[in-house]
Parts: structure tokens; C-alpha cells; sequence
């Protein structure tokens, strides 16, 4: 089931992105700042309206969804996740259960326990988020969004809080996903995850799709140059990639 | 969470009755030859008693609920504009004499609400958006301030201003069977609406657009809260005048003990609500004060406000 962003626009932040993503890759967002990747995470799960065009889920118009099937279809961290009461962990996660409030308990409980274990989560759910670190927040909020299994996972900057080792094995675990066919898009900041982790890279500026393949080729050094205007070059080789500035 | 229900009903079921005894006529159970016991019991303290209980948890479920669609702990139910919508209507039927018609003035107390809860609707319910909505609450509680400070001083005979005045306070003595009955059923009807907004609250813990992906559509949660906390508050204000800080109050008192997603808290405030209110007009029916009985509003204002502020020094604290 793929999802795919129609010839999308969103006044004065997306113009005319039309981007086809397939299910079982992880594909990520890039650009530089005010690029419209956030806006174009939001647009593709369903929570902005365009101004013309269309996102569609298996070639059926998104926001023609009822809203419980989109949920339960597609996952969504907001970049600024935020979070009102001092709940515990597992507390937080259990709301990623919301769009299956009628699924039995043992099931429930299960997907629950899956996503605390696949962020390393299982020791601290009985933890208030106030005690938490920054890393140790991000990855609970992050459970949240696993806890509802989606077939797509919409990401806004997931690994930005997180360190070396929680990073790289979430990383894994997003590669997993799509292993099991998942669809999972990702907005990074960061190139060098992106050039690492990513089977597929569009590359924003502007709000226009200026660069869409494989890492290597939409990330090219002389795209970099062109849309981030910096002087950059790769080191290091498959999968373990890094950018040397100037 | 069972267990704080069942303590909460618990301390209902022995505040009810040690409550019908209190008063400027004390009632010694075991003695039945207290002058007109059974009527001071069955038609003024039954009726005060059931009808703190309605009116407290009306207000404590709509200050839950309240404060899990703002995100905020010192949200009050008062902030939709409702309350003073309502007290307008009641105020407009002093002014009009309609007041001393039995049913006028709960009646007028509800268009009153209703009217605000109409107008919330008109400004705020396109977009679903919070922060419109909250200001159009404060917006609508003004104006039902100003109209109502322009009717009191416009007032047709000093008694009606006294008596408006003296109503605003807000109270449940002196009440009757009619008001319960009047109250009871659309608050609980609201309490039930507020209770199906509750998984919408919680996904809303997780801000706006986190909600929204969880497949909580924002305007059907907004018509929800205006219809749940419209018929609670409404009712409230129709039989018992303005009531404050119950709304603020008992869902913080609740939070620590449940898990804290809001839906946990609505029907725990409620039953909290209920027992804050028949505890308070049991101390206001027993303190002696010059010239009758303390009024109930002033009795939970003057309680409430230490607390709030209790409650930003705290916030502060953690906030430094």
C-alpha cells in the first residue's frame, strides 16, 4: 500500500512535491532549514490540509479517511512532541493504543510490552516522564507511536535527542520495520543518518522536491552544495558514512 | 482507580447522612422527639444535601474535563464563558421579576448557558483551534460580566439589587426537591458526555497534531466539551448561583492519585466534587456568622484562592 503525495502544495511552505513512497523502504526527508520536510511529514499523514493536491493510501484519497483508519494506518511524531500530564511511561505508550480502543487487552498489552522492549523501555515503565531523561523522553514518545503498529511510520526528527548507542539502535529498529513491510518516512536534520539509514532520499529546498533516489544520488555532494550551500564531501564508506564540511 | 472510587463513594455514603444532622437545629438521632425532625430532614436537608452533591459534581467533572482539553492545571470551568452566561440569565429574570414565578429562574439561568454555549460555538467551532476558543470564552465571560454589572446598576428596585447580589454568591440553601430534579438529570446527562470525551482528552495529552493523528477529530471533541460542560456548569449555576474554584480545586486534589490521563480523573472529580461541596455547606450551615449563614461561594472562594495560590508558588518552584 503505498502513500503518495499528488502534485502536493501548501501555501507558501510546499509547491507541487509529487513524491510516490513504497512500503517496506525507510525513506528520508532533507533539507535545510524552512525547506517545508516537516510540513510535507504532516501533509503525508494526513494532518494538513493542502491547498491542491492530495495524498493518497493505496491509491484511495487520504483525507477522505475516516480519522480512526488513518490512525490506525499511519503513525505520526510531531517534531516538538509535547506531553501535558506527569504520566508514567507506560502510560504514555498505552495512548498509542487510542485508534484501537476496541482491540482485546491481551492485544493491547502485548503491542504495548513489544514497543517498551524495542526502545529499551521495559525497566522504566513504571517511571514518571518528569523523572526521565531527554533521551529516555524522546524514546518513550517514540514508543507511543510504535505502540499503535502502524503500517506507516512518520517521523520528525527521531533521533535528534538520542545518543550514539539508543540512536543507532533505533535506527535498527525502524529498519526492522520496513524489513517487515512497513512503510517508514523519516525527516532527518542530520545527512550523514540520512546518507547511513535511508534506502530513499528526497531532498526539499524551498518547498520543492529538488532531489529524489537512492542516498548516494540525491544526496550527492553537489546537491548539498546547490541546496545547503556548503562545500562538503563523504567520507567513509557504505553505511558508515560522514560529512566533512569545507 | 477502583480504589480511590470506592473510598470516594465510601465517604459520600458517611458524609450523607452525619451531614443531615448539622445545623442551626441539631438532630440527635437517638432522639426522636426534635421538633419537626422529619421535616427539616426530608424537605430542607435532603433536598441541600442531594443537591450539593449534583451541583459539586457537575462542577468537578467539567473542571476535569476542563483541564484536560486546555493542558493546563489552572483551567476552571469559568473560562468557556458559561457560568457567567448562565448567572446572566438567572440576573435578567430578577430584573424582570420573572424570579419569583417558581421555574423562571433555573429557566432563564439555561437559556442563559445555553446562549453562551450558542455563541462559543458560532466563534470557536470551525477551526477546532484551543486558543481561539479560550479567548472566546474569556470574550463571552466578560460580556456576561459587563451585562450583568449594567443590570445590577440599573436595577428597578434596590431589592431586586440586593437579591441579584445576594444570589451571585451562590448557595444551596433554601432549596428544593424542584431544583434537584431539575439539576439532577442534565447533569448527569453532562457528566455522561464529558466521560465520552474522555480518550479524546487523552490523546490530547500529546499536544494538538499528535491527537489528531490518534484519529481524534478536534471539532466533534470541542462540541463535546461545550455540550458536556454546558449542561454541568449550566445546571449548576441555574439552581445554586456561581460556584467557584470546586472546578480547579478537586481535579488536582484527584490527578495524584490516579494515573493522570484525564479521562481517569473525570469521574473521580466528580464524586470529589460532590463531597468538597456537601462538606463545605455543612461548615457554612454550622459557623456562626453575624446576621445568617456564610454563603457557599464566598465559603468555597475563600478556601480556593489560598490554594490556587498555593498552587503557582508551587508551579514556580518547579518552573526555577
Amino acid at each position: 500500500m503505498t502513500l503518495y503525495a499528488q502534485n502536493l502544495s501548501l501555501a507558501g511552505r510546499l509547491d507541487a512535491v509529487t513524491a510516490e513512497l513504497r512500503p517496506g523502504e525507510v525513506t528520508a526527508i532533507c533539507g535545510p532549514n524552512g525547506a517545508g520536510k516537516s510540513s510535507l511529514l504532516s501533509s503525508l499523514a494526513g494532518l494538513l490540509a493542502p491547498t491542491s493536491g492530495s495524498v493518497l493510501l493505496g491509491g484511495a484519497p487520504l483525507a477522505d479517511m475516516p480519522a480512526q483508519n488513518r490512525a490506525r494506518a499511519i503513525g505520526y511524531l510531531p517534531q516538538v512532541p509535547e506531553l501535558a500530564w506527569d504520566v508514567t511511561v507506560e502510560t504514555l505508550v498505552s495512548l498509542g493504543r487510542l485508534p484501537w480502543r476496541d482491540a482485546p487487552a491481551p492485544e493491547t498489552q502485548r503491542a504495548i510490552d513489544q514497543a517498551l522492549a524495542a526502545l529499551d523501555l521495559a525497566d522504566l515503565r513504571r517511571r514518571p516522564v518528569s523523572k526521565l531523561s531527554g533521551g529516555e523522553r524522546a524514546r518513550a514518545l517514540m514508543a507511543r507511536v510504535l505502540a499503535t503498529q502502524p503500517r506507516w511510520l512518520l517521523a520528525d526528527e527521531p533521533l535528534a535527542n538520542l545518543d550514539l548507542a539508543h540512536g543507532a539502535a533505533l535506527a535498527r529498529h525502524f529498519r526492522r520495520c520496513a524489513g517487515e513491510g512497513a512503510g517508514v518516512v523519516l525527516v532527518l536534520h542530520d545527512l550523514a543518518t540520512a546518507m547511513n539509514h535511508a534506502d530513499r532520499v528526497l531532498v526539499l529546498s524551498s518547498g520543492r522536491l529538488v532531489a529524489d533516489g537512492p542516498p548516494a544520488q540525491a544526496l550527492a555532494e553537489t546537491v548539498i552544495e546547490e541546496v545547503w550551500r556548503v562545500r562538503a564531501r563523504w567520507l567513509g564508506e557504505q553505511g558508515a558514512h560522514a560529512l566533512a564540511i569545507g | 482507580m477502583t480504589r480511590v472510587l470506592a473510598l470516594l463513594c465510601a465517604a459520600i455514603a458517611f458524609a450523607l447522612p452525619l451531614s443531615l444532622l448539622a445545623g442551626r437545629v441539631w438532630i440527635d438521632p437517638f432522639d426522636p422527639q426534635t421538633h419537626n425532625a422529619a421535616l427539616i430532614l426530608f424537605e430542607l436537608r435532603l433536598p441541600r444535601a442531594v443537591l450539593a452533591l449534583v451541583v459539586g459534581a457537575g462542577l468537578g467533572a467539567a473542571g476535569a474535563a476542563m483541564q484536560g482539553y486546555l493542558r493546563n492545571p489552572l483551567a476552571d470551568p469559568g473560562l468557556f464563558g458559561i457560568a457567567p452566561g448562565a448567572a446572566l440569565g438567572a440576573v435578567l429574570s430578577f430584573w424582570t421579576g420573572w424570579a419569583a414565578t417558581g421555574w423562571a429562574l433555573p429557566l432563564f439561568a439555561l437559556i442563559g448557558a445555553a446562549g453562551a454555549m450558542a455563541l462559543l460555538a458560532l466563534i470557536a467551532g470551525r477551526s477546532g483551534g484551543i486558543a481561539l476558543f479560550t479567548l472566546a470564552g474569556l470574550m463571552i465571560a466578560s460580556l456576561a460580566g459587563a451585562l450583568m454589572s449594567l443590570a445590577i446598576s440599573l436595577s428597578p428596585t434596590p431589592f431586586a439589587m440586593s437579591e441579584i447580589v445576594v444570589w451571585l454568591m451562590g448557595a444551596v440553601a433554601d432549596r428544593s426537591w424542584r431544583e434537584v430534579w431539575i439539576a439532577a438529570p442534565l447533569t448527569a446527562a453532562g457528566i455522561a458526555v464529558l466521560i465520552t470525551a474522555g480518550r479524546s482528552l487523552d490523546a490530547l495529552t500529546l499536544g494538538d497534531m499528535a491527537a489528531r493523528s490518534l484519529g481524534v477529530d478536534p471539532r466533534r471533541l470541542q462540541a463535546l466539551l461545550i455540550l458536556g460542560i454546558g449542561l454541568t456548569v449550566g445546571a449548576g449555576v441555574a439552581v445554586a448561583g456561581i460556584i467557584g474554584f470546586v472546578g480547579l480545586i478537586v481535579p488536582h486534589l484527584i490527578r495524584p492519585l490516579t494515573d493522570r490521563r484525564p479521562s481517569s480523573i473525570i469521574v473521580p472529580s466528580a464524586l470529589a466534587g460532590a463531597l468538597l461541596l456537601l462538606l463545605a455547606d455543612v461548615l457554612c450551615r454550622v459557623l456562626p456568622v453575624a446576621g445568617g449563614e456564610l454563603r457557599l461561594g464566598i465559603a468555597l472562594s475563600l478556601i480556593g484562592a489560598p490554594f490556587f495560590l498555593a498552587l503557582l508558588l508551587r508551579m514556580r518552584r518547579g518552573l526555577a
